[in-house]
């Protein structure tokens, strides 16, 4: 199997991720990319405990996470990996291939705008998701599976609002 | 005032509700509609948050209402990350995640007991008070 969703979530391991998109993707690890959460053993331990024992959590920062992307993708389990911010994923896709980035959440903050129930930008945000989907990758924005995929278009529009 | 104080007023908050969707909101009033209890609990609603956000509220709520219990609905939810960080900086604070209805029902009528020994009693009858009835496997 290989990594099934790349995801985006500034809430990084919680509940849509675990449970949301976990059981019904039968996700058996997931590689939660992040400076700050791969600095602090105590962060990792935090996130380790809130996946069910069965299940696997890798920690990487955004430097060092492309290099261990390959043996992800062989890994014979379906993985997710998360990162919290577009930034990271853009690093990422522009580093080792991605055929396509999920948008699931990235929540208010000043200087954003509301594109989403679940999505706030800034203009550079805006510009990072443009600059992820010239580099190849299918961007949509999906909270929970059995919700409507937003095209990357439809979501700058804030069409879905 | 102090959660902590063994025979509290049966209306004085002493616990902070936190969930996914309206889990909190609707927890407290089954308690209010079956005990009368509920303003005993603080739902907090966190939809549209990020998990600072969370946090900033959760502690802010606690210390407004000078309470050191907080249940939780989920283990890898973003209230129970973000309280476990409270629960960092605040050695008197306990954390109940996977609280349900009985364990609610039991934490508002427990009388003698601190707030937080009042919640783990209470963790132990919500995990007891989960049941299979019918079909046999």
């Amino acid at each position: 199997m290989t990594l099934v969703l790349y995801r985006i979530d500034d809430r990084l391991i919680h509940g849509q991720v675990v449970v949301g998109w976990g059981q019904p993707l039968d996700i058996g690890f997931i590689v939660l990319v992040d400076d700050e959460v791969a600095r602090s053993e105590w962060e990792e331990d935090l996130y380790r405990m809130a996946v069910p024992p069965e299940m696997d959590v890798f920690f990487h920062g955004a430097a060092d996470a492309a290099d261990a992307l390959p043996r992800y993708r062989s890994d014979r389990r379906r993985g997710i990996l998360v990162t919290g911010d577009i930034s990271t994923m853009r690093h990422l896709v522009e580093a080792a291939h991605v055929d396509a980035v999920n948008v699931g959440g990235i929540h208010h903050r000043a200087g954003r705008v509301q594109r989403l129930r679940y999505v706030f930008l800034s203009p550079q945000e805006e510009d990072e998701l443009r600059a992820l989907a010239a580099a190849g990758a299918r961007v949509s924005a999906q909270d929970v599976p059995n919700a409507r995929p937003v095209p990357l278009d439809d979501l700058l529009a804030g069409a879905e609002l | 005032m102090s959660s902590d104080a063994a025979e509290p007023a049966s209306d004085a908050p002493r616990a902070i509700v936190a969930g996914h969707g309206d889990f909190a909101a609707g927890l407290v009033s089954a308690v209010e509609q079956i005990t009368g209890r509920g303003a005993q609990l603080i739902p907090v609603a966190v939809q549209r948050l990020s998990v600072q956000d969370i946090e900033d509220l959760l502690r802010r709520r606690m210390i407004e209402e000078g309470v050191r219990v907080i249940f939780t609905d989920l283990q890898a939810g973003s209230c129970t990350m973000a309280a476990r960080r409270i629960l960092r900086g605040m050695d008197d604070a306990v954390l109940i995640a996977g609280a349900n209805l009985p364990t609610l029902l039991d934490f508002v009528f427990s009388h003698g007991r601190t707030a937080s020994e009042a919640a783990r009693h209470a963790a132990e009858r919500g995990r007891a008070a989960i049941c299979v009835h019918g079909a046999a496997s």
